[in-house]
């Protein structure tokens, strides 16, 4: 069942000298449950795609249609969590916002953080913990509202390559865990196919789709498992031709 | 328990820290015996740069005759009075040129020409419109620091962390939502400092205008001393200004640090 439907998404930026297309031609359904990645170039409107689709950006023309029932979480590029509030406060900002501070959700995210290994660090502030740990910290507080849809852009990008490995698992079985969809920006190609159950590959801007692939990978489990699979390899080839990077 | 090395470690920054607290009180004991050496042996016109003994005898005739603490009152309360209303009133005014980019980007050029106007120019209007009293030497305060506050906290609340901004957005934060739980908490520490530097200007702003206007506190003093050629009472004055100033910096720096607990 398709939860997000997205059609002929177009995206323009006015700047006094210029007008530059960004995204054009943009269509997209979303499954209940699935993960999609989407890769690309840099500078080729991954990022616009998703500020528009979590309302953060308005789209120059386009159809998005969504069950106004459905909620949506974002999780940006780095943690940006607060350094003058503790983890739990940081966690509950959300709900704080939404004037949603009732006794079972506080108790959701107490849950969450438990679960996560995050029980001891409640009092304790964001610049105690690692970049892993903060990086969970920062999911936390984006599933404390209970969203449906996880809209991630580049999430892991201010990781070093070992935590961003675990991280990305870690941050993979929560989602499946709280069986949430998500859509996820990134420019790393192995975590894409690692991660997800689709990737679409958009080409250099204006950007629209070039191909979609759907990731079938032998004895699928979690991102560093699906590493190890017999078909990574050739994804990650087939990927990296049609990306066609231009150093 | 701390290792060997780790106690001489400790022992050394306390060591260098003992040594510049007291080579710090060394130079200003130092500075007085020369002074005074310097008039007791006529080496200095007293006349003129008078010497610590006279200024000492000054402050106590200054307080027998029951006028050294209604003096620094005077000045203090217009300080205080001048620096609440200015940090206030500068954050206030900050606060809505942040929230209504249109007022903000209408004020700035206002703003800035205000900003390198030598303010004492506005003394002669202020008097006659406030008259000669304490409320003119009050406006005189605000218009030198409250300019700066407001240019100083707008420009750190709109380079609060954008990123931050979006992250609250896509909790549907309301602008007073971003605005208390992000750009105020955010910001605590460019606002102490605009409160640092206030003080400085407040007084700078209270002494300037009880030069212009005033029956009283410790601009008076130093004004009346000058101008009956009383320069005891001159350097006595800028001695209560410098202790003055230096315990209400050091009060900030308590409020801070209790604040920050």
């Amino acid at each position: 069942m398709n939860i997000l439907k997205v059609k002929n998404l177009r995206k323009i930026y006015h700047t006094k000298n210029n007008e530059i297309l960004a995204v054009d031609n943009f269509s997209l359904n979303l499954k209940q449950g699935e993960f999609i990645a989407i890769v690309g170039p840099s500078g080729c409107g991954k990022s616009t795609v998703l500020s528009i689709l979590c309302g953060l950006d308005k789209a120059s023309s386009g159809t998005i249609e969504i069950d106004p029932n459905l909620k949506f979480g974002y999780m940006l590029q780095g943690d940006n969590l607060f350094d003058w509030r503790t983890i739990y406060k940081n966690c509950l900002i959300g709900l704080e916002l939404e004037n949603k501070l009732t006794k079972e959700n506080i108790e959701y995210v107490n849950n969450l953080l438990d679960t996560y290994g995050l029980q001891d660090f409640k009092k304790a502030y964001p610049n105690n913990l690692s970049g892993g740990m903060r990086q969970r910290v920062s999911l936390i507080r984006t599933l404390a509202t209970k969203p449906d849809i996880l809209f991630l852009d580049e999430p892991f990008s201010a990781l070093d390559y070992q935590t961003r490995l675990a991280v990305s698992d870690d941050v993979y079985k929560i989602i499946k865990k709280e069986k949430k969809s998500a859509i996820m920006v990134t420019h790393d190609l192995s975590e894409a196919i690692s991660m997800a159950d689709r990737v679409i590959v958009m080409s250099p801007r204006p950007s629209k789709i070039k191909s979609i692939y759907e990731i079938k990978l032998t004895g699928k489990s979690t991102p560093i498992q699906n590493r190890k699979a017999k078909e990574f390899a050739y994804y990650y080839d087939k990927i990296w031709k049609d990306i066609d990077y231009h150093v | 328990m701390y290792s060997k090395e780790h106690k001489e470690y400790l022992k050394k920054i306390k060591r260098s820290n003992f040594l510049v607290r007291l080579t710090q009180i060394a130079l200003i004991v130092l500075f007085i015996f020369i002074w005074q050496y310097a008039a007791d042996n006529n080496l200095i016109n007293t006349f003129i740069a008078s010497s610590p003994k006279s200024i000492i005898k000054t402050i106590i005739s200054l307080y027998k005759d029951g006028s050294l603490f209604h003096h620094i009152w005077i000045t203090f309360y217009e300080v205080i009075i001048s620096f609440l209303i200015g940090t206030i009133g500068g954050i206030i005014i900050a606060t809505i040129l942040w929230r209504f980019k249109f007022i903000s980007r209408v004020l700035d050029p206002y703003l800035t020409i205000l900003n390198s106007l030598p303010k004492v120019s506005l003394g002669p209007i202020i008097i006659i419109i406030a008259g000669a009293s304490t409320k003119s030497i009050i406006i005189m305060a605000l218009f030198i620091s409250v300019i700066v506050t407001i240019i100083n906290v707008h420009q750190a609340f709109t380079s609060t962390d954008e990123s931050k901004i979006r992250l609250l957005k896509s909790f549907k934060a309301k602008p007073y939502q971003i605005y208390f739980k992000l750009i105020l908490p955010s910001n605590y520490k460019n606002l102490i400092s605009s409160c640092k530097v206030n003080i400085g200007l407040v007084f700078i702003g209270v002494i300037m205008g009880e030069f212009l206007v005033s029956k009283a506190g410790v601009g008076y003093l130093i004004m009346y001393g000058s101008q009956v050629f009383n320069l005891n009472l001159v350097m006595t004055g800028i001695i209560l200004l410098a202790i003055m100033a230096s315990l209400m910096y050091y009060l900030i720096v308590f409020i801070e640090k209790r604040l920050t607990k």
